[in-house]
């Protein structure tokens, strides 16, 4: 009897709570690496709990990590398009074409692709304006560099990692004319005893400041053993560094996550592209270090950041040569997102070739 | 050209470059009396993880160091008695144990990535690297056990029929290439690159296999090949910091291409090929044959 009734009462039990999370929208997140890198994945995952935290119980998460940028990605994204995902953001460039063959096959299910520019009805695309921070930074690092030059290790010759080289470089060259920066091509996102060999490298020949756009702080921790400074790359990494690091690049994903989700709960998603900075407050600069940076630089920074905000200071304004010479933005005039998005050329003043 | 610099770039060469030689002269005993282990990489990532954690909760080198190593007598041995009592597959027990490692070490280290940790000194291990491939030189070619880890390796037949203990020899020989592995694993996170994230050996296992036959088996010529793979990455590195230009996707696989026509060098001679490459190796021995 009991048992009968314990039976029933489970039964009513499970349809009154599928009832309740009939409306609950899945969301599911592709990753490149493990949310525990400290960097490009880990701010996604924080994004992924802010959007939880925000939207409480009207959605559910999933994420599925270490996603290979080839024909694998095709099989995860369909896994959890497959499983009752009603929006899915594959957080990686070369994400791209697999992210679409799925959006194919799924026109009912939303798709959010991070850094990449090909969308459909069904797909948006969206990313943050690094750029802007690469600014401050350069600023900064013009200031304070005394040997007037710059380590700078790098992953990929693609857009977007020439474009903060650029804009780190117009920045630092405005304030300290005399500034050089030296680059290495790791060929890799994620190596770290590459990457201490490349700041140990840099740091042999000169560098007094270590820049990265490469996931690992073991950058940042060299200069530290070395006793020069640092910028830190995608998250705070002040912990593993704490007399080298000036300030990081932060990537905030949290509140247009949350936005998207919100938007897929109440039918109005629509496809498009968004590219947001500091502005939309997308991309963040870390606390600058009062230890290492004069009062009055971090005032400058902060003054930037808000000029950059406000639409008065711009990452690329002319006049802009490259390294040929020719004048590539006029003067009076900025960059427009198109030149921005394809930017596979140095400007005048950086040594040394974009290698193809 | 700046003496400062030139040391600074040595300096650097020899950091860099001791990992190489650990694994790799730890595969090399392995190969001598050979087996073939593939899992380098598994037990270079436990290796790494286990002396990170260990270090984390303890705070205390010599623990970490002694848990790196058990951790690569456990994997290893695991590995030996695979391929020496249930007589698998060498080659596809070596891949499995490196997709193992792989897996493990992330999942030890999960709670674990991120932990800011003070580093040790590399300079003991480096010198302890030049010491051990002394010592493996002078094991092989001049003592007795030298010389029966070579017979082993070179007809197991032969060296059972004169009453060695093949399996027995062979059970010490993946010992200790697991150890000397996990022991470049524990170098990497807490020397070399002081932290614990996934993955983050990045090859380097693989490298050292392709040391071992670049090296064609001989202690001292490992040495000079992990050299001049260290030295040259990071001489590229400091070409292009003065600005020269250069492929450097090829010099990512310039260690597997060098290995290749080494490969193909010694294969176009068979007596040389005959001289170095140890005749048993990746071959299964049973007792009963």
């Amino acid at each position: 009897m009991i048992r009968k009734i314990l039976t029933t009462l489970s039964f009513f039990t499970i349809i009154f709570v599928s009832a309740l999370h009939a409306d609950q929208k899945k969301i599911g997140f592709i990753y490149i690496g493990p949310p525990g890198d400290h960097g490009w994945t880990y701010m996604h995952d924080q994004g992924r709990i802010y959007m939880e935290n925000a939207l409480g119980d009207s959605i559910s998460t999933t994420y599925i990590e270490n996603v290979p940028e080839n024909a694998d990605a095709v099989r995860a994204i369909r896994k959890l398009a497959a499983s009752g995902h009603d929006l899915i953001f594959t957080t990686s460039f070369n994400y791209m074409d697999q992210t679409l063959e799925v959006a194919k096959e799924f026109p009912d299910v939303k798709f959010e692709h991070a850094t990449g520019f090909k969308r459909m009805d069904n797909v948006s695309t969206y990313s943050a304006r690094f750029y802007e921070g690469r600014t401050i930074i350069g600023h900064i690092a013009g200031k304070m560099t005394k040997t007037n030059t710059i380590g700078y290790i790098v992953s990929f010759p693609i857009p977007e990692v020439i474009r903060g080289i650029n804009a780190f470089y117009l920045a630092a060259a405005k304030v300290n004319p005399d500034v050089k920066i030296k680059i290495i091509w790791n060929y890799s996102w994620y190596d770290p005893g590459k990457e201490a060999d490349a700041a140990n490298t840099l740091i042999n020949q000169g560098a007094d400041i270590i820049v990265q756009h490469t996931d690992s702080y073991a950058p940042c921790q060299a200069a530290e053993k070395a006793g020069v400074l640092a910028f830190g790359q995608a998250s705070n990494q002040e912990a593993f560094c704490p007399n080298a690091h000036m300030t990081s690049i932060e990537d905030i994903w949290g509140p247009y996550y949350a936005a998207k989700a919100q938007a897929v709960v109440d039918g109005t998603w629509g496809s498009e592209d968004t590219w947001q900075g500091f502005k939309d407050g997308m991309v963040e600069m870390s606390p600058y270090n009062t230890k290492l940076l004069p009062l009055d630089l971090i005032l400058e920074a902060k003054n930037m950041e808000t000029a950059i905000e406000n639409g008065t200071l711009h990452s690329f304004e002319g006049p802009i040569y490259n390294q040929a010479g020719e004048l590539v933005v006029k003067e009076g005039e900025v960059a427009d997102d198109g030149m921005l998005a394809g930017m596979m050329f140095y400007v005048q003043g950086i040594d040394g070739e974009v290698p193809q | 050209m700046n003496i400062d610099l030139v040391i600074g770039i040595l300096n650097i060469v020899l950091i860099s470059t001791t990992p190489l030689v650990f694994a790799g002269i730890g595969e090399l005993v392995t190969e001598k009396s050979g087996v073939l282990n593939l899992g380098l990489e598994g037990l270079m990532l436990v290796g790494a993880v286990t002396g990170f954690i260990t270090l984390v909760l303890t705070g205390n080198y010599f623990y970490s160091l002694f848990f790196s190593i058990i951790s690569g007598v456990i994997l290893s041995g695991m590995f030996a008695f695979l391929v020496l009592n249930l007589i698998t597959n060498q080659i596809a027990t070596g891949l499995a144990l490196t997709i193992f490692g792989i897996g493990l070490s992330a999942m030890l280290g999960k709670k674990f990535s991120g932990t800011p940790i003070e580093g040790l000194n590399p300079y003991y291990f480096i010198v302890i690297s030049f010491l051990l491939v002394f010592m493996v030189s002078y094991f092989l070619s001049n003592t007795k056990s030298g010389l029966i880890v070579r017979a082993v390796g070179e007809d197991h037949n032969s060296a059972y029929a004169l009453g060695y203990n093949v399996i027995k020899t062979r059970y010490m020989t993946i010992i200790f290439g697991g150890v000397m592995s996990s022991l470049a694993g524990f170098y990497i996170s807490i020397c070399y690159a002081p932290m614990w994230q996934e993955g983050m050996t990045a090859g380097r296992g693989w490298i050292a296999l392709a040391l071992v036959v670049f090296a064609t088996w001989k202690p001292w010529r490992l040495l000079v090949g992990a050299y001049i793979f260290g030295g040259v990455a990071i001489m590229q590195m400091n070409l292009q910091a003065i600005g020269v230009k250069l492929p450097g996707q090829f010099f990512n696989m310039m260690p597997y291409l060098a290995t290749i026509i080494v490969l193909v060098f010694i294969s176009s001679n068979k007596l040389r090929l005959r001289l170095s490459a140890p005749a048993s190796l990746n071959i299964p021995f049973e007792k009963d044959q």
